[in-house]
């Protein structure tokens, strides 16, 4: 490093700071920001799974992996008790 | 019908009770009627800041819980007449507080009061989730510094999200406070400024407290800082910030460093 940016750049630590929050806040928003979707989804999915099955309000997953081409939606729902039963009952 | 306020930031020890107390007794002076609610269960800290420790008897809990009426729990501010605080509780109990205990409360302290000012936990949990549920304005207290800005970004979306404004499709008005501001460091590049902060959080200013010694002084005597010494540099910020949550159009000042020789310069380095 030059003498010149020891003397006036290594100081100014505050422009390093905005930058690398810009760049991951950018990121955090489309990933996270999403919040009032997948909370959507969560609402709906947890309904409708519901009406079958004893269900948690925590047993239901839902995470947006975004990307390009392709944007995966992942989907886990964690029932209670035996699946034959659960199947017998829903039938 | 009160304004419901909502103190909150995401990450702890930004000045979320400080901040709560100062515009809580800020507005109170001007003769509005005002209720501050520590919501921190568990961990309560708002009497402490307040002075009020040796008095609380029924705090939060026991009001949502049926075990003490809103009157026998609200204490009475010793300084000024129109200010009253809900302590938090100091259970273990995660579930303490449920949606429909904290309607109820509200919904009674908001028949009362002119302002109902809720100091939200940090985090992004349930209590803090419950803090905000009501509001219809949310001040977002943010350090300038990395992680302060990235939480309080986050809780914006939470705002945005997951209050009853929200879920009616309307949005709760969220405005900027800038706490522990040190108007030297940012001016040498040390410290994100102001307008950084603003861009990239991108909500209105409510105002901007200067980092001071005086904040620290006025919780060691349980006094809030805006009405401990009404003079000093914080105390005029946070009344500032009061005039502006009733409407008043202040321009907002953003601190500039003292100006100094190179010798003062070099002793402020130094210290």
């Amino acid at each position: 490093m030059s003498l010149w940016n020891r003397f006036f750049s290594s100081s100014s630590s505050a422009p390093q700071a905005r930058e690398r929050l810009q760049i991951l806040l950018s990121h955090e928003r489309q990933v996270l920001g999403g919040d009032d979707l997948l909370s959507s989804l969560r609402e709906d999915i947890l309904a409708v799974v519901a009406k079958r099955v004893p269900c948690d309000r925590e047993a239901v997953k839902v995470r947006l992996d975004k990307g390009s081409p392709l944007s995966i939606l992942e989907i886990e729902v964690e029932i209670r008790g035996e699946v034959a039963s659960l199947g017998r009952a829903a039938a | 019908m009160a304004k419901i306020i909502t103190v909150t930031s995401g990450k702890g020890g930004v000045g979320k009770t400080t901040t709560t107390a100062a515009i809580g007794a800020a507005l109170a002076r001007t003769g509005d009627r005002v209720a501050v609610v520590d919501f921190d269960v568990g961990l309560r800290n708002l009497d402490l800041v307040m002075g009020a420790e040796r008095r609380v008897v029924f705090d939060l809990v026991n009001v949502v819980q049926g075990d003490a009426r809103l009157s026998q729990a609200l204490i009475k501010d010793k300084r000024v007449d129109t200010l009253f605080l809900l302590p938090a509780s100091q259970t273990r109990d995660k579930d303490a507080l449920t949606e429909e205990g904290v309607d109820k409360v509200i919904a009674e302290l908001s028949s009362q009061f002119d302002w109902v000012i809720c100091d939200s936990p940090a985090g992004i949990e349930r209590g803090a989730t419950l803090a905000m549920r009501h509001a219809d304005i949310a001040i977002v207290v943010t350090n300038p510094e990395v992680s302060s800005v990235r939480d309080s970004d986050r809780i914006v979306g939470i705002l945005d999200a997951k209050t009853l404004k929200a879920t009616r499709g309307e949005t709760v008005d969220k405005r900027l406070l800038l706490t522990r501001y040190d108007a030297a460091r940012a001016a040498r590049g040390d410290m994100l400024n102001t307008a950084d902060v603003l861009e990239i959080l991108s909500i209105p200013l409510l105002g901007i407290i200067p980092e001071s010694p005086d904040v620290l002084k006025a919780s060691n005597f349980g006094v809030p800082v805006s009405i401990n010494d009404p003079a000093s540099a914080p105390a005029k910020a946070y009344i500032d910030a009061a005039r502006r949550l009733k409407g008043e159009e202040l321009p907002v000042q953003v601190p500039t460093a003292p100006r100094g020789g190179f010798l003062s310069k070099l002793l402020r380095r130094a210290a």
